[in-house]
């Protein structure tokens, strides 16, 4: 339950936020609320549910007026909300695990017709077997069609991170929908204290949805999505291409408005980076994965270890140029997947393949190890970070990669 | 090395087995003498509607490796013949697969052959048929259009004859010994069909055209837009309202500039204006609101966007009214009205001339009662047709029950 604390706490610099001790899924309806959204779809699914309880608290309560509907399905769930913002609604939707999946179809229409929906992916290990506990598969499935996709790693980065999202997705410029993922139970399910700032602020930084001359409405008659021939298909995926390409500048340019008007908020809005300006050793991986690591990191680098952390936000758009110039001064790169990709390249997770492919042009090619760890939402240990830490370090010292993935606290 | 590119111009559904099994006869036909080939419909066809112009192809090449050349694509960029095998398709075709009127010999290569199934001559068939810029051969199978529906084939021997002709225009490639053995081994095959194919062959004639001859107008086209020219979200501007047609009365609708409808015809509209009751039935039941309210209240079918579907005869309440003629009676997309409005004898003559001949009102396609099937068979036995029903199912078709 949300729980307004009554003492600020110390080291906050925004006078006027207000503190609330929520979950990550509670953050999110934090920033909806204050984002004004009109159209809200839900279907109940673990962990994605909590945030469609806390929307639903927020309209009975009479914080925010929307169009709450229920589906009857993801599909339907999906669907309603992609046609509700053609008519010119802020929308919002989301889902977890099989859910996400089965909403497949209208995933793959939304950014081709060009809907800056937001979803909310509480992350979930796919079926079977049905379990709870994340993994990353879920929003990773999207990653082709055009979808924006970032990964967050506290409450406050949801709250934010929500914002952002409709600035981004909203820009006539990109109009392409994003999937913040949200590791389930470890952010949708905890809470924290959380900033929340202000309505006159959040105005301020987030415009009104204009779809322009794309809104479907009887004063501009058009029609939506007809069937096409092979003289029109390659012409409209070069459009999103050129879309996703232009939201590259146009994140950079709300994550900087963003800090102007809110005083918080990264100057890299791509990655975070922590204790890598003299690593040797450079840790990669998504989502609250970070946490552990940032702490095993801290405690290396007690014993002199050097030895940072990159934990990728976007990983749609991919932020290739600015990832492997911070990865050059490495001499041996981990990355830690909380997914799979059965019979991939050397067996590798997807974001360690990803991170392969960026830097097969890279003027310094450090060994790349590639873990994964922490499936179906198995604690990730800090002998785990060790363990990580220690075998790229032997590869920083011989140069070489070791090709096959380790897989990480599997009992064997 | 060496290959010969074919197609065939049909009616979507109501000659698609026809198509069809013409292109399967070239490549089994070149198979007799170690040929490669590859029989293919366009894709972009697909799902046909009834009447749409529509393609099928045949390449046969000397070696597997000169056919890849040709494969992996949906239309080739020229043909050494163009088989069609309705007349009305003369006029040109406009399908769901590319972009403004294609004349029918558009993708003939110079000295190439247009051949066509039809009981017209070549002047008349010369109206219609558009100007090419380079000489080729009119070859003619005098027979009217072989249309059935999807569901049914008409055995008329129209497969069997146009593979006899090609035979005689591109012995290189399909002997007619070659394409009797193919005739008679295919599932419908039969002696009578061979034989069929050779009567074809040895009555063939084809004339020149130069290339002066033809119809001078100039077909219907547009640019597709660049990516960037495109709007985004897979979204198209919809069709505007219409306005008056004249003195603030009547209303014409507008109409969708990039797609006109009117090749799919193979009958139009012909509209008696002095027994219209305007009871707006033609107008509202027409399913491409081809039909604009005239200043006096009547609704003159616009021919650039009928498709000739007959809903508006078969709605119409009034006698003789609006009747269905072939579209081989007509040589332009002219305004019935105007012509009516212009000079009432002359248009009443101009009407009488096309309803009054029984050619012209026989329906093309399709049937309108149950049992006129039967009635036209009757007709044309009695006519001095040949019965052909023995050959179905034929002999090869019977083995295979077993």
């Amino acid at each position: 339950m949300a729980v307004e604390t009554k003492t600020p706490a110390a080291g906050t610099t925004a006078s006027d936020d207000r503190e609330m001790l929520i979950s990550g899924s509670e953050a999110c309806a934090e920033a909806l609320t204050l984002a004004d959204i009109d159209v809200v779809t839900a279907y109940p699914i673990r962990p994605y549910d909590t945030v469609m309880q806390a929307i639903a608290k927020k309209i009975a309560n009479g914080l925010l007026v929307a169009e709450y509907i229920v589906a009857e399905g993801e599909h339907s769930q999906f669907e309603i909300v992609k046609h509700a913002s053609t008519v010119g609604a802020r929308v919002f939707c989301g889902s977890s695990g099989v859910g996400w999946m089965y909403a497949m179809e209208c995933l793959t229409v939304t950014p081709p017709l060009r809907v800056p929906m937001v979803a909310m992916v509480g992350n979930r290990a796919l079926d079977d077997p049905g379990a709870f506990g994340v993994e990353h598969n879920d929003a990773l499935s999207v990653r082709d069609l055009g979808w924006m996709l970032i990964w967050v790693d506290t409450a406050q980065e949801m709250l934010d991170t929500t914002l952002l999202a409709y600035r981004i997705a909203e820009d006539r410029r990109v109009f392409l929908p994003i999937a913040i993922s949200a590791d389930g139970a470890f952010l949708t399910h905890s809470q924290t204290i959380v900033q929340v700032p202000t309505k006159a602020k959040v105005d301020k930084f987030l415009p009104p949805y204009n779809r322009g001359d794309l809104l479907l409405h009887p004063d501009n008659p058009i029609t939506v999505a007809p069937q096409a021939n092979e003289d029109w298909v390659i012409e409209i995926r070069r459009q999103n291409n050129e879309a996703m390409n232009r939201a590259y500048t146009v994140i950079e340019e709300a994550y900087a408005d963003f800090r102007r008007i809110f005083g918080r908020g990264p100057e890299n809005p791509w990655f975070e980076e922590y204790m890598t300006e003299d690593a040797d050793v450079i840790l990669m991986g998504m989502g609250t994965i970070s946490l552990p690591f940032k702490v095993g990191i801290r405690n290396m680098r007690a014993k002199g270890m050097k030895v940072g952390l990159i934990r990728p936000r976007w990983f749609r758009p991919f932020p290739t140029d600015r990832l492997v110039a911070a990865l050059q001064p490495a001499k041996a790169i981990g990355v830690i997947d909380r997914d799979y990709s059965f019979g991939s390249p050397f067996g590798s997770g997807v974001v360690a393949n990803e991170i392969r492919a960026a830097m097969y042009n890279a003027e310094k090619r450090p060994p790349l190890l590639s873990f994964i760890c922490g499936l179906g939402g198995r604690e990730v240990t800090l002998e785990d970070v060790y363990k990580v830490t220690d075998l790229c370090f032997e590869a920083a010292k011989s140069g070489k990669s070791p090709l096959k993935t380790q897989w990480l606290g599997v009992r064997e | 090395m060496a290959h010969f590119t074919c197609e065939v111009v049909y009616r979507g559904i109501f000659q698609k087995n026809l198509a069809a099994r013409i292109c399967r006869g070239i490549v089994l036909s070149s198979r007799k003498a170690g040929r490669w080939g590859i029989a293919f419909g366009r894709y972009g066809d697909s799902p046909q509607r009834n009447g749409i112009p529509a393609k099928d192809f045949a390449i046969v090449a000397d070696t597997q490796e000169e056919l890849e050349q040709n494969m992996a694509r949906y239309e080739p960029k020229e043909v050494d013949v163009t088989i069609c095998v309705d007349d009305t398709l003369s006029k040109g075709v406009e399908s769901w697969a590319w972009y403004g009127l294609q004349p029918i010999n558009q993708l003939i290569v110079p000295n190439g052959t247009l051949l066509m199934t039809s009981l017209q001559g070549p002047a008349e068939l010369l109206k219609d048929i558009h100007r090419k810029e380079t000489p080729y051969s009119l070859a003619l199978i005098p027979a009217k259009a072989s249309f059935s529906g999807l569901w049914v084939y008409k055995e008329d021997h129209t497969e069997a004859r146009a593979l006899g002709a090609l035979a005689k225009l591109q012995p290189g490639f399909l002997s007619l010994d070659a394409v009797c053995a193919a005739i008679r081994e295919a599932e419908w095959g039969s002696e009578l069909k061979a034989a069929s194919a050779r009567k074809a062959h040895d009555r063939l004639e084809t004339l020149a055209v130069k290339i002066t001859e033809g119809n001078r107008e100039t077909p219907f086209s547009f640019e597709k837009p660049k990516w960037w020219e495109m709007r985004e979200g897979v979204t198209i501007p919809a069709i505007p309202v219409g306005k008056p047609m004249e003195g603030g009365k009547g209303y014409v609708p507008e109409r969708n500039p990039y797609f006109k409808k009117f090749t799919t015809r193979t009958m139009r509209p012909v509209i008696d204006f002095d027994k219209c009751v305007k009871c707006t039935l033609c107008w509202i039941q027409c399913p491409d609101s081809c039909f604009d309210v005239t200043p006096d209240g009547l609704y003159d079918a616009d021919m650039e966007s009928c498709c000739g579907c007959g809903v508006c005869e078969a709605v119409c309440p009034a006698k003789e009214c609006v009747t269905m003629v072939r579209e081989d009676a007509f040589e332009d997309n002219a305004s019935q009205w105007e012509m009516w409005r212009k000079d009432k004898p002359q248009y009443t003559a101009w009407l009488g001339n096309k309803i009054k001949s029984k050619e012209h009102v026989v329906r093309s396609h399709g049937f309108r009662f149950r049992g006129q099937y039967e009635q036209e068979i009757k007709l044309e036995m009695d006519q001095g047709g040949i019965e052909i029903t023995a050959g179905i199912p034929g002999e090869n078709a019977a083995g295979k029950q077993r």
